[in-house]
């Protein structure tokens, strides 16, 4: 009952949240209803007792990924009025493509195969259940060609990323930390003994 | 009397029962919280000063000690001003950002072995991402603020923390490798043994990164650019007053606390006593043997060594650059942090005692 | 050898643990604050404080008008009106500092032909209300009379130097 109660008020601020991004007009407040349907979405695994998910999205979606949208966002000035121009040439166009994908989803994942008769209700698990720990033995042992396959795609858009910024730009007077940090004391001071001068000498 | 208060407790019901408990014990966790932060800002100015050779602030109250006090009622009775082109709501709820994760976090550390508000499976990870979002509040409250020094602030802060997050990100990794456990009491407990079986010697570097990481993450000195006095006035927080300007200045010092108390857990055993190994017959004694022991005392004794360190790192340095902070932590610590996870593998697969047979 | 040297040094923070030596050895050095209003650090005969008009031991005033301090002053914080008394001497009927003008450099002291316009110990002055930093002729005669040993005391120490 408690559970139920939670879970709709938690799935109502879930599509308010959703909604509200596709239809607020500033884009800073747009992410940062994002931000809080991922929210309530992370609180929708945890029903599921997948704390192991839910935390991961919080952690690398709002943690990282949204700080960096925002970051971004805040330093763009975006001008809405062109971006809002022709909405009613466009609007059938759009619309017919929206009704497509919105058909095609509910083919795939229409009550025939994702109905809640299809499925029996979830067993309750253990206290010392541990999300986590089912995960990872699931992910190295039956995934694990298509989980390293992952990781390497990911390695290799890692390295893609600093290679396209990490040109060659020979005529820039940027600092080099790593040169001024090295240097010491012995490179540029030279301490000389001298013997102090007489009074009166030329 | 007692009779009576049971009868009206036994009149809640089960579920109701339970919040008031819990949120019994979060008050019993937060307000001594409060009392360490403000006392803690005196501490700063007391400690700052005396390597300073001045005496820090001691004249309110007998030798200063009231004088958080004093302040927190200034900053109370302070006019919250708001900048005209500001966005009033973001504006606000900016400071809120800032400190609920900071007090949020303390659901999950192991205060003793029964004293934790919550002993979840998955408590590194719940830090890990609760540390992470310290960056909204400042980051809505530069935007919110509408100016530039605001703006150029938050961005720099934020860069920075994002950049010191995968480091110690990383540092922790090591710590869940070498506990086998992401649950925070099992971290404490697996380091069981004397000082030489805290995680603090196999995972040194670790050690090091986390707490550097901890310093730049909390943007104190010397990786405060994000408040640089002299070329962007105060950073984030500049057009806050008052209560909404405290509130940025308790989640500093709270993640502060919270970086030093999580330090101690991670690196130097947490509650566990230093004195372990000793004969048995010692800790049987009545009084000294509750103080040898392992005890929460122990976990703020070893918390407080590390908020010394914060103040005293804030005495000696002087700021890093910014390319150099930059430069710090991606070519530097994420490097060394990696190399090391490779060495603990290494050492794991060895089962090198004392710290992994 | 050298950079493997340095390398080392870099990553074990030794140059940063020497710097937290340092200031970990002036945490238990002997304080030198001084409590200020129960303590006070020893002022020069020099010193250059509140200003004030001095009058001759027979109670005459000693400024004569001659305008040289209103003309040194780089703050233009002194203004001076002057008229023949009925004796006949040239006296000034108004003597004004602006306080919140004047940079205290000392060139009115210096440029008395008198020893009328001088620069007491007093710094620890204060306005309440608005004109109250403007001193005029009475007030600058008060303070000299109230000071006028301390003044006399002062220049004596100082002739020898002069």
């Amino acid at each position: 009952m408690t559970d139920q109660i939670i879970f709709y008020a938690l799935a109502l601020l879930l599509i308010f949240a959703g909604s509200m991004v596709i239809t607020v007009r500033n884009p800073v407040h747009a992410a940062l209803f994002l931000v809080l349907a991922f929210f309530t979405s992370a609180a929708i695994w945890l029903l599921l007792e997948a704390e192991f998910l839910a935390i991961a999205l919080v952690l690398v979606y709002v943690g990282a990924v949204m700080v960096l949208f925002l970051f971004v966002m805040m330093m763009l000035d975006i001008n809405l009025a062109p971006l809002r121009e022709g909405f009613a040439r466009y609007l059938p166009v759009g619309g017919l493509v929206a009704l497509l994908m919105m058909f095609a989803m509910g083919l795939v994942v229409g009550p025939r195969y994702f109905g809640s008769e299809r499925f029996p209700v979830p067993a309750r698990h253990a206290a010392d259940y541990s999300n986590t720990k089912e995960l990872g033995s699931v992910l190295y042992t039956d995934y694990v060609y298509p989980f390293e396959i992952a990781a390497a795609i990911l390695l290799v858009a890692i390295v893609a990323a600093i290679a396209l910024t990490l040109r060659r730009r020979p005529h820039i007077k940027a600092q080099k930390p790593q040169l001024q940090v090295a240097v010491r004391r012995e490179d540029r001071i030279r301490l000389v003994k001298m013997t102090s001068e007489k009074k009166g000498s030329p | 009397m007692f009779e009576t208060l049971h009868g009206i407790w036994q009149v809640f019901p089960e579920g109701l029962r339970l919040v008031i408990i819990i949120l019994l014990k979060i008050v019993a966790i937060l307000v001594p919280l409060m009392l360490c932060v403000a006392y803690l800002t005196f501490a700063e100015r007391k400690i700052i000063g005396y390597i300073q050779a001045r005496i820090g602030p001691n004249r309110v109250g007998p030798r200063g000690w009231l004088q958080p006090i004093a302040d927190v009622c200034k900053l109370l009775l302070k006019e919250i001003t708001i900048p005209s082109g500001a966005n009033r709501f973001l504006f606000l709820l900016a400071p809120i950002l800032a400190i609920a994760p900071a007090f949020a976090a303390w659901a999950v550390i192991p205060f003793d072995d029964v004293k934790v508000l919550s002993n979840i499976n998955a408590g590194l990870l719940y830090i890990l991402a609760l540390t992470s979002l310290g960056i909204y509040g400042v980051i809505i409250a530069g935007w919110a603020s509408n100016s530039k020094y605001a703006f150029l602030g938050s961005m720099r802060s934020a860069a920075q923390i994002v950049s010191y997050e995968i480091a110690m990100g990383f540092a922790l990794v090591g710590v869940l490798m070498a506990a086998r456990s992401l649950n925070l009491q099992d971290i404490v407990l697996a380091q069981q043994g004397n000082v030489l079986h805290w995680f603090w010697l196999p995972l040194l570097p670790l050690f090091v990164v986390y707490f550097v990481s901890g310093v730049a993450e909390t943007n104190r000195a010397p990786f405060d650019v994000a408040e640089g006095e002299s070329e962007i006035v105060a950073g984030f927080h500049v057009e806050y007053a008052g209560m909404t300007f405290a509130i940025f200045f308790l989640a500093e010092y709270a993640n502060m606390i919270l970086i030093s108390i999580l330090a101690s857990v991670f690196f130097l055993g947490g509650w566990l006593s230093p004195l372990e190994g000793l004969p048995a017959s010692l800790f049987e004694v009545p009084i000294m043997g509750t103080l040898l022991g392992p005890g929460m005392h122990w976990l703020f004794l070893k918390t407080s060594i590390f908020l010394f360190l914060f103040i005293w790192l804030r005495a000696t340095f002087p700021r890093y650059r910014y390319d150099q902070i930059m430069r710090l932590g991606w070519k530097v610590f994420i490097p060394i942090t990696i190399l090391w996870l490779v060495v603990i593998g290494v050492l794991i697969m060895a089962a090198v005692p004392p710290w992994f047979n | 050898m050298q950079a493997i040297k340095n390398y080392l040094k870099s990553l074990l923070l030794w140059e940063l643990i020497q710097g937290l030596r340092v200031t970990g050895r002036h945490l238990f050095r002997r304080k030198i604050t001084v409590q200020y209003p129960e303590e006070k650090t020893p002022l020069s005969p020099r010193f250059r404080g509140l200003h004030a008009l001095r009058r001759y031991p027979n109670g005459e005033e000693r400024c004569i008008a001659c305008k040289l301090c209103e003309a040194v002053c780089p703050a233009v914080a002194i203004t001076i009106e002057s008229e023949e008394r009925e004796d006949g001497t040239r006296r000034t009927t108004r003597y004004d500092i602006d306080l919140t003008k004047c940079i205290f450099c000392g060139f009115c002291e210096e440029s008395c032909p008198v020893d009328s316009i001088v620069e007491t110990r007093i710094f620890e002055y204060h306005g309440e209300a608005r004109g109250d930093l403007l001193m005029t002729k009475e007030r600058l005669l008060e303070v000299g009379d109230l000071m006028e040993q301390e003044i006399a005391k002062d220049r004596a120490a100082d002739a020898m130097y002069r």
